[in-house]
């Protein structure tokens, strides 16, 4: 009987272990492969043994890349402030405020989130040039808009909507305006999920490619995801892996950090947006 | 109390009106970004329109779709998108895809979630490192990935000729027969995570005593799971079946990035987007948005389907 549960203890272990190195393993190769430079790469190890920054040198220094990561941040941030801010009032609108037409809405809201990309990618491009704005980043942050701003609106609905009627009888009773009781009761109570959100929407932004490679067309202008895509030697056979690596650990870090120091916060609303709605 | 009830009402319209200023602007910004494109698209499917020429595009009606050109003598061809074998393929290749990936997500989620859902020592550490693919981004992944199976290089190739699993180096992003397996294996690593920590959130609103009782009771764990757990975690994989297999119909960076032109994992957003902005020729951009037009009806189909027939509750119980 021992023995069983021995065994039993070893196996779960084992599959833990496993599972543990094969989520995190290509991060890893990716880092020991962008520490490597020159006839190094094409040995193939599997501990760190090259610390060579040579890659991240030449990748920070030369070409557009750290234009690429500023283009990066611009978009990502403006698209979180923009959403952020319509969607907490609207948020507040849909689950505090009975209406008729409320429920066709949300679920329009929800069709919309899952709209594929490629469905509105003709019509948004003809529009986007219309604009004037084809070939900057405010195509990308008006774009970005179809996919955050429905995420960001029905997470922070399903939030507000399990508060309690107390906090906001007293602000009513007092014949504060909805948009006091927005800013003044439920803002200070609502930054946990404000975190959360944003946060889910940055990586979203962040991570984008489709709208980022079609509306965008120098080099100067792309976002990191298609920069990196983009990355190329002096032939198809001939890409500078090193290169393309220290790139991508550049900007990966800044995301698994965030992710793992709000991993419970990240959870709760991926969940929210999925379990319960 | 008349006057209570006047001044309430009053102030629920107030309130009403409030919500309507508050939504507006929310539901312009997504009837300009959304509503309006796609019925542009749409528009462009029934005409010839190219990416140089887009404005003067004339109605041609459902040319786009199929058009029978008779070459007289009881002799002609069909033309359009649904005569088209290269987006056949691709319908093909999007719902094996989907089908495929979402299967083994769903499966190797489940497990992880019933791992992470046992008491064992560093399970928060486990809980961080299982999050790490998804929060990778996915050109990055398609990268890495596409490194590690590089065909003279690569390290995957290395550890499967170790444990002699494979005799020579797989060219595995290059080769028909495994393109779509490389593809496959780069999006079921992505994205097991979203499916694993959707279940596992399921899974911790399960009431602990049923657990108790079938314990003392001495039920078997493998019965637990097949007569418990999983009745009753059904709504929440159901609900992240439907996410993922929205996600997985529309895929476009991966395939992109990880294995471009290949005629094996060619999706129906790749062949879409290609038409569009990459085969510059005449009327190829009605035809890539009237394929684009057929992959929002699919998918859209789906989701009906799948909702009506799953009896999936996507309003959940507090609305």
């Amino acid at each position: 009987m021992n023995m069983m549960k021995l065994l039993k203890t070893t196996a779960f272990y084992a599959l833990v272990v496993f599972i543990v190195v094969e989520s995190i393993f290509p991060f890893y190769y990716a880092i020991l492969t962008s520490f490597k430079s020159g006839q190094a790469i094409f040995e193939i190890d599997y501990i760190i043994k090259d610390f060579d920054w040579s890659n991240y040198i030449s990748v920070l220094s030369s070409g557009t890349f750290p234009r690429n990561v500023l283009n990066s941040v611009f978009v990502s941030t403006v698209v979180v402030i923009i959403s952020l801010f319509l969607a907490v009032t609207a948020a507040f609108a849909l689950s505090r405020i009975r209406f008729r037409g409320r429920s066709l809405l949300l679920l329009t809201i929800l069709s919309v989130s899952m709209f594929p990309q490629i469905a509105v990618l003709a019509g948004l491009f003809e529009l986007i040039r219309g604009m004037g704005i084809y070939n900057s980043p405010f195509a990308l942050i008006f774009s970005y808009m179809i996919f955050t701003l429905p995420f960001t609106v029905w997470i922070l609905t399903t939030f507000m909507r399990d508060m309690p009627i107390e906090i906001e009888e007293a602000a009513i009773v007092d014949g504060a305006s909805p948009w006091v009781i927005i800013t003044k009761v439920f803002l200070p109570l609502m930054w946990p999920a404000m975190v959360t959100t944003g946060l889910l929407a940055f990586i979203a932004a962040w991570n984008e490619f489709l709208f980022a490679l079609t509306f965008v067309s120098n080099d100067d202008q792309r976002t990191v995801p298609v920069a990196i895509a983009l990355i190329s030697g002096a032939s198809e056979f001939e890409l500078p892996w090193g290169n393309i690596m220290a790139a991508s650990v550049i900007v990966t870090i800044p995301l698994i950090v965030l992710v793992l120091i709000f991993q419970r916060k990240i959870i709760s609303g991926l969940t929210a947006g999925g379990v319960k709605g | 109390m008349a006057q209570a009830a006047v001044a309430k009402s009053q102030l629920s319209r107030e309130r009403i009106r409030a919500a309507w200023i508050f939504l507006v602007p929310m539901l312009a910004i997504l009837a300009l970004v959304a509503g309006w494109p796609l019925a542009k698209t749409i528009y462009f499917s029934f005409t010839d329109a190219s990416l140089n020429n887009l404005s003067d595009a004339q109605f041609i009606g459902i040319r786009n779709y199929i058009e029978y050109v008779d070459y007289g003598g009881g002799e002609g061809e069909y033309y359009g998108l649904l005569a088209e074998p290269g987006w056949w393929r691709s319908v093909w290749n999007t719902i094996w895809f989907s089908v495929t990936s979402v299967l083994f997500e769903t499966f190797f989620g489940m497990i992880i979630a019933l791992m992470l859902n046992a008491e064992f020592k560093g399970r928060g550490f486990v809980r961080a490192a299982v999050l790490v693919p998804w929060a990778i981004p996915t050109i990055v992944s398609a990268k890495m990935w596409a490194w590690m199976m590089h065909d003279q290089f690569g390290i995957l190739n290395d550890m499967l000729m170790r444990i002699g699993a494979i005799s020579e180096p797989v060219a595995w992003t290059a080769t028909p027969d495994t393109a779509m397996i490389a593809v496959l294996i780069v999006d079921i690593w992505k994205t097991t995570p979203f499916m694993a920590l959707l279940i596992l959130a399921g899974m911790q609103m399960l009431p602990g005593d049923i657990y108790e009782a079938a314990k003392i009771d001495g039920v078997h764990p493998v019965k637990v799971f097949f007569k418990i757990t999983l009745p009753l975690i059904r709504p929440a994989v159901m609900v992240a079946i439907i996410f993922r297999a929205l996600d997985a119909l529309r895929v476009f960076d991966l395939i992109y990035v990880l294995t471009p032109n290949s005629e094996q994992t060619r999706t129906m957003s790749v062949w879409a987007q290609e038409n569009l902005f990459q085969f510059i020729g005449p009327g190829r951009f009605a035809l890539g948005s009237a394929a684009s037009t057929m992959l929002f009806l699919i998918i859209a189909l789906i989701t009906i389907l799948y909702l009506k027939l799953g009896r999936v509750n996507l309003e959940g119980s507090g609305r």
